[in-house]
């Protein structure tokens, strides 16, 4: 049964931190149809390219952020039968072991739950408008450098669909 | 006069947010990103196909024959590197 009373998505885009636990119980509360709940939370690392890294400011397009969030949850409807989905993505300064990202996914079996919250995040690393800057230490001190896309990341989009390579 | 937004690392390259064209309305993306190139010399190579990507109405379109007019948002930025 799908509960009229809460919405099916959750789409924020914002600065302040999120409470999985709260976020948990968003998905279920009011929700006994779904025996899959499945989450993924994306950190900021200590560590990139070999160079310790104090800082990471992200930026993002305001207006898009929002709507490529919710273009890349209509898509992962369209795939595969889904209960709730909720995608929080931070923006602005944040430190090593802080939350960046979080998507779940829930549905009936662990199936759809499992590949919709791979996708959604394979999407999201390069077609949602948002971008890394990194403050790190290194040979010739402390310096911010912006983070290059990664070739993994645009490959990872190939095992949803070999023929699209934009 | 075509208005581009510019994102991220290209901003700090073109030391602009926001970039006034004085190119007729409507205009290819491809005019757009030649002109762009013409006026940032030293960053053409940023600019180019693949390395600079256009959003027109807040929609990533890879296609640089579409067109764009006054009207339109156009923004153009590095590629993504979200979650």
């Amino acid at each position: 049964m799908t509960d009229p009373t809460t919405p099916a998505d959750r789409i924020l885009v914002q600065q302040a931190d999120f409470d999985i636990a709260a976020e948990y119980q968003r998905l279920c509360e009011h929700n006994a149809a779904d025996g899959a709940v499945v989450f993924f939370v994306g950190r900021v690392r200590d560590l990139n390219e070999g160079d310790p890294v104090f800082a990471m400011t992200l930026e993002h397009y305001p207006g898009m952020t929002e709507k490529a969030l919710q273009q890349i949850v209509d898509d992962a409807r369209q795939r595969w039968t889904l209960g709730r989905i909720s995608v929080i993505h931070r923006f602005g300064e944040l430190h090593p072991a802080d939350q960046i990202v979080f998507v779940a996914v829930s549905s009936r079996h662990r199936d759809n739950a499992f590949e919709a919250a791979r996708f959604i995040m394979d999407f999201l690393k390069s077609q949602a408008p948002f971008w890394k800057k990194e403050r790190i230490s290194n040979e010739h001190g402390s310096e911010e450098r912006w983070v290059d896309a990664r070739e993994h990341d645009h490959d990872a989009l190939l095992r949803w669909n070999p023929k699209e390579s934009g | 006069m075509i208005q581009i937004l510019v994102f991220a690392r290209l901003r700090d390259r073109l030391g602009d947010s926001v970039i006034n064209l004085p190119l007729n309305s409507p205009a290819r993306l491809a005019e757009i990103r030649a002109a762009l190139q013409q006026q940032y010399p030293h960053h053409a190579d940023e600019l180019a196909a693949g390395k600079a990507l256009f959003a027109v109405n807040q929609t990533l379109t890879h296609d640089d024959t579409a067109v764009a007019t006054d009207k339109d948002e156009v923004a153009l930025f590095p590629p993504m590197t979200g979650g």
